[in-house]
């Protein structure tokens, strides 16, 4: 399986992504520049955490109008998974491609932290490899995950299952407790906690590394039916 | 050539914690009289002379493409003619 | 229009402009026999600033050569950006210290961002890739709002910038005072990682290269910054608006990634940061260490503001520039390489023979100065020393011993105490973990990075206790040395070099000029015993409020190898059943320590003794213990003594301890004897562990009840319990920033 990492301007959680699936999953893995417009060699996109543009605007406003980002909505479309991450998370509501706005977090500081999240929804193909209901150990790092969408939206949200992560002790203020989210057809995750952070036992928690790893099942799974 | 002052706040009824944290930091200071703090972006610029007579089109575009994001914000904009020697 | 009408010479001279610029008549004199004539208003600047102590160590040189520099393993010491320390495997760390705290005193957020800014262009600017911050900072009690708001912002600012440009904020430390109330103390320091192979200096080679601009454009902002930091602060201070900078940690970034491409092109000849005195220091020290001159035409120099005056340009510190030497004809390699990162490499000059530093601007010549006049040629003074009176009636004091007869409480108070209460407030707005090598966090005695592909690890840590420098600099200063390598030690690393942060009052204060030579005095000897040779640093001095010194603070950043990932360790007791020791003796030792100021408001009598070799033995020892695999957890004692490393041990774990002690409690308890560790240590290693650590004395066990229990001659005098503990130690800073005043 090829995995695509955007790099926008000030991306810099990309390194870390680039490590999990190379050196954790064992699968291949390129950085993709913001200026490229094309990902048809790849099997996933992957959108890291940092700060693009300097978050100047707002998080993910600028990087939104990246020359990849024609290319990163084709992908999603075509149903192929994309999974953006803390910043990219960010980018990706910017861009649309799932519902909500984040704000600055309730107490206004950064927060780097463990935190506890449960799985609400282990039939995705992010999640598959989860209990439902589980509780995982994986890293904050953010200053605006304070989700917010209206009404209307979250109780779609709730009936689509579209909820994946929610905190268990909410660290940011974020509506519903929401940590991660998918579009309807849920192939497009975005997540403020960040997985590639626990992928190996040494660093504290290794639980992030079976997303990645649900990732790569059902893309497996998908291809032996289709070939 | 006009200059253009585009204001940026939360919408109506979205939780403003900077505003909050502002008005605790009065009421330490013993101002309580001050209420409905709600603090936002300022941006201006200058735009050039456009073809067509409707810059307003532009710039509403502009502010809601870029310059705000209308899930969680509103925008209004004021706008005066620059007159160039 | 130029902020200010330029004087011209005669009126430098004659109404002695250059005495504004912190030049004394001496020096001016000086300078007029250097150059034959009458330096010009941009000249006079430029000799300001470089002549300034925060370029020229003019007053501390003669202190600084006492350090050891030199090692097996050091392959630079200072006098580069950063100094460098072999790690084996073709690899090096690189690191380095430095102050921002006269900046962070005016506007915290900026100054503190910008501290942290400049200490990563020190470290990238070697070609190395900055893979940690830590930093060291000091504050007056938090019980004003204009001191919670300078610690608040200092935080918010090393975030800020270490947040956005993706450098785990791994460790530090926090020391709250009322000697720093005016002149808080913001020290920040980086580590990078090298391959040998890609080691940089910031030197201008080979007459005729280019020299080109890469970053910002350059503003009217810190102009006469350095001077700035080279002066005492007053209340008119706050107006000095125009010498804070402001920081731009996305640039930043860009640029990290921008000059580590660079530093791995054969056209590259050198690359400086434009760091204090921007321009002019970066651009005179690369020729000056080249033997070579530069001409540069200020015409092409990017600007952000209009009608730029070369004085202005030349002295701007505007932050994120750096100047690179090109080999003549690579120019547009070095363009197309920044044109990646959406920045552009600007041709601004040419590497000359004749050894000038050669200004045009408007097709005129505006400065031409020799730069080793500049970089080199500082005077150096030789400053009067004296010893204060309170030093003697300190030495002699005999302690009036408290009685005490309610530990617990003490205990409770001592961790609610700033600077041993818990600091998650501070480190939870550092991101500590991205890059994902952080294997221990901050919250143990030393933060460890993991080398990716090596098996090894990174330990580092900042330190100084500056109430024992207050009561005896030159003890002090052995001892600030001795705690960093303990922490490295605890974790279970060989400690390999130190960087330091000489912060100090004005030194021509006699009393204040003693504290520098005794301290620097103890600080040389301890780092030559424990063989942790001083790589890089830097001097802060005219840390004053209207008068009042800060103590003498000459904080250490010490770098260690841990040479194998099973051997890290943390201060943490592990498992229930494990056996907790003692290593070293304890005596009555009071002086400075967090139980005197909690019983009697203040500093006084002798500081603790050091033995320095049985330090070196101890931590020999520790370390061949942890080595081989006989210690479960390890922490030093330190702040509060005995009674505060136990619950450091046990808070935030599931366990308890249960521990015998007997004697006197004050000093059992609350003594900051020196050279001391608390271990603990599974059964079936005990006998291993006797044979390898001396002086180590039994005090009890791990257990499961959650509870601290100490036993006084198998009486029970503090048994509280841990969540309580934890809560007292977690609770006291976030309460004492949200209290009302």
């Amino acid at each position: 399986m090829r995995f695509a990492v955007i790099v926008f301007p000030g991306s810099n959680c990309d390194t870390d992504l680039f490590h999990a699936i190379r050196d954790e999953l064992g699968e291949q893995v390129d950085y993709v520049d913001h200026t490229e417009t094309n990902l048809a060699h790849y099997d996933a996109v992957l959108l890291p955490g940092g700060f693009s543009y300097g978050d100047y605007l707002r998080s993910g406003a600028i990087a939104s109008f990246s020359n990849i980002m024609p290319a990163v909505k084709g992908f999603a479309d075509s149903g192929k998974p994309v999974l953006g991450i803390c910043n990219g998370f960010q980018v990706l509501l910017e861009a649309g491609l799932l519902p909500g706005a984040m704000k600055r977090n309730e107490e206004l500081k950064f927060i780097c932290r463990p935190v506890e999240l449960i799985v609400e929804n282990n039939q995705t193909i992010f999640t598959s490899e989860y209990q439902l209901k589980e509780a995982i150990q994986v890293p904050v790092a953010h200053a605006e995950g304070n989700y917010e969408c209206n009404e209307a939206t979250l109780e779609s949200l709730q009936v689509n299952n579209q909820i994946v992560f929610k905190y268990k002790q909410n660290p940011n203020g974020s509506t519903a407790d929401i940590a991660g989210i998918t579009n309807e057809k849920g192939n497009v995750l975005g997540m403020m906690p960040h997985p590639e952070r626990a992928v190996d036992q040494l660093l504290g928690s290794a639980d992030g590394l079976r997303l990645f790893q649900s990732i790569l099942k059902n893309w497996r799974e998908q291809n032996a039916i289709t070939s | 050539m006009v200059k253009v002052k585009v204001y940026v706040t939360l919408k109506e009824g979205v939780l403003d914690p900077q505003g909050k944290a502002i008005e605790q930091a009065l009421s330490t200071m013993n101002i309580d009289n001050v209420n409905d703090m709600h603090v936002g972006k300022y941006m201006e610029f200058i735009l050039e002379e456009s073809a067509t007579e409707n810059d307003n089109e532009q710039i509403e575009m502009m502010c809601e493409q870029l310059l705000s994001n209308p899930v969680i914000e509103d925008y209004r904009y004021e706008t005066e003619e620059v007159v160039t020697a | 229009m130029p902020l200010l009408l330029e004087p011209n010479t005669t009126e430098v001279k004659e109404k002695k402009l250059y005495q504004d610029m912190g030049l004394t008549d001496e020096e001016f004199q000086l300078i007029e026999q250097i150059l034959g004539r009458t330096p010009n208003y941009t000249e006079t600047g430029i000799f300001s600033v470089m002549w300034s102590e925060h370029c020229s160590y003019k007053k501390s040189r003669p202190l600084l050569k006492k350090f050891p520099t030199e090692g097996e393993r050091i392959l630079q010491g200072p006098g580069e950006g950063a100094g460098i320390v072999d790690i084996g495997d073709g690899q090096a760390a690189v690191f380095k210290i430095e102050s921002h705290n006269h900046p962070s005193a005016i506007e915290p957020y900026q100054g503190a961002a910008t501290g942290v800014g400049g200490i990563i262009r020190d470290v990238f600017s070697m070609g190395a890739r900055p893979i940690a911050l830590l930093n060291s900072l000091r504050f007056g009690e938090l019980n004003d709002s204009r001191t919670k708001y300078l610690f608040e912002e200092v935080v918010a600012g090393i975030a800020g910038y270490g947040n956005c440009v993706g450098i785990p904020t791994v460790g530090g430390e926090i020391q709250i005072d009322d000697c720093y109330k005016g002149n808080p103390l913001v020290n920040a320091m980086c580590v990078g990682i090298i391959d040998h192979t890609d080691i940089q200096v910031g030197q201008a080679k080979g007459i005729g290269n280019t020299v080109m601009y890469i970053g910002s454009a350059t503003g009217r902002d810190g102009i006469h910054g350095a001077t700035f930091a080279s002066e005492e602060l007053t209340d008119e201070s706050q107006e000095d608006r125009p010498a804070v900078q402001v920081g731009d940690p996305f640039m930043e970034k860009l640029l990290i990634e921008a000059c580590l491409e660079i530093t791995k092109s054969d056209a590259l000849v050198g690359i400086q940061d434009m760091g204090a005195a921007g321009l002019t220091s970066s651009a005179s020290e690369m020729a000056s260490k080249a033997g070579t001159g530069i001409e540069m035409n200020l015409d092409l120099v990017p600007q952000r503001e209009q009608h730029m005056t070369p004085y202005e340009m030349m002295l701007s510190e505007s932050q994120e520039r750096m100047l690179i030497v090109v080999k003549k004809g690579h120019e547009q390699e070095m363009k197309d390489i920044v044109a990646k990162y959406d920045l552009e490499a600007v041709e601004v000059g040419t590497v000359i023979e004749e050894k000038q530093l050669r200004l045009t601007y408007n097709g005129e010549v505006v400065a031409d100065m020799p730069v080793d006049a500049l970089a080199e040629d500082a005077p150096i003074y030789h400053l009067p020393s004296k010893e204060p009176k309170d030093y003697q009636i300190n030495q002699t004091m005999s302690f009036n011993l408290p009685k005490i007869d309610n530990p617990e409480e003490l205990l409770i108070k001592l961790l609610q105490a700033p600077t041993i209460a818990n600091k998650e407030w501070v480190y939870d707005q550092y991101d500590y973990m991205v890059q994902t090598n952080t294997v221990v966090s901050p919250g143990s005695d030393a933060a460890i990075l993991r080398i990716r592909d090596t098996g090894k690890a990174l330990a580092m840590t900042t330190d100084c206790n500056s109430r024992y420098l207050h009561l005896d600099p030159k003890t002090g200063g052995k001892i600030a040395v001795a705690e960093a390598a303990r922490n490295i030690i605890c974790s279970g690393g060989e400690p390999l070099a130190l960087t330091d942060c000489l912060n100090f009052g004005n030194p021509e204060k006699a009393e204040n000029f003693w504290s520098m030579e005794q301290a620097t005095d103890g600080m040389a000897i301890a780092s030559k015993q424990l063989s942790t040779p001083v790589i890089s640093g830097n001097v802060s001095l005219y840390n004053e409020t209207n008068g009042v010194s800060v103590y003498p603070t000459p904080v250490v950043g010490m770098v260690g190898l841990v040479h194998d990932l099973n051997h890290i360790t943390t201060q943490h007791v592990k498992q229930a059943g494990d056996h907790i020791y003692v290593i070293g003796e304890t005596d009555l030792e009071i002086g400075g320590s967090e139980i005197q100021k909690l019983l009697t408001g203040k500093y006084e009598g002798k500081a603790p003794v050091i033995n320095l070799e049985k330090e070196k033995d101890r931590q020999k020892q520790l370390l061949t213990a942890i080595q081989t695999g006989v210690i479960e957890s390890a922490h030093d004692i330190s702040e509060g003594g005995l009674a505060v490393a136990l619950a450091e041990k046990v808070m935030t774990t599931e366990h308890g301890l249960d521990i015998n002690l007997s004697g006197s409690q004050l000093l059992e308890l609350f003594s900051e004897t020196q050279s001391r560790f608390v271990v603990t240590v599974k059964a079936e290693n005990l006998r291993a562990f006797e044979e390898l650590v001396n002086d180590a004395n039994w005090i009890g066990k791990v257990t499961t009840d959650g509870y601290l229990d100490v036993k006084w001659n198998g009486e029970g005098v503090i048994k509280a319990s841990v969540q309580t503990l934890t809560d007292y130690w977690k609770g006291a800073i976030p309460c004492l920033l949200t209290s009302k005043v």
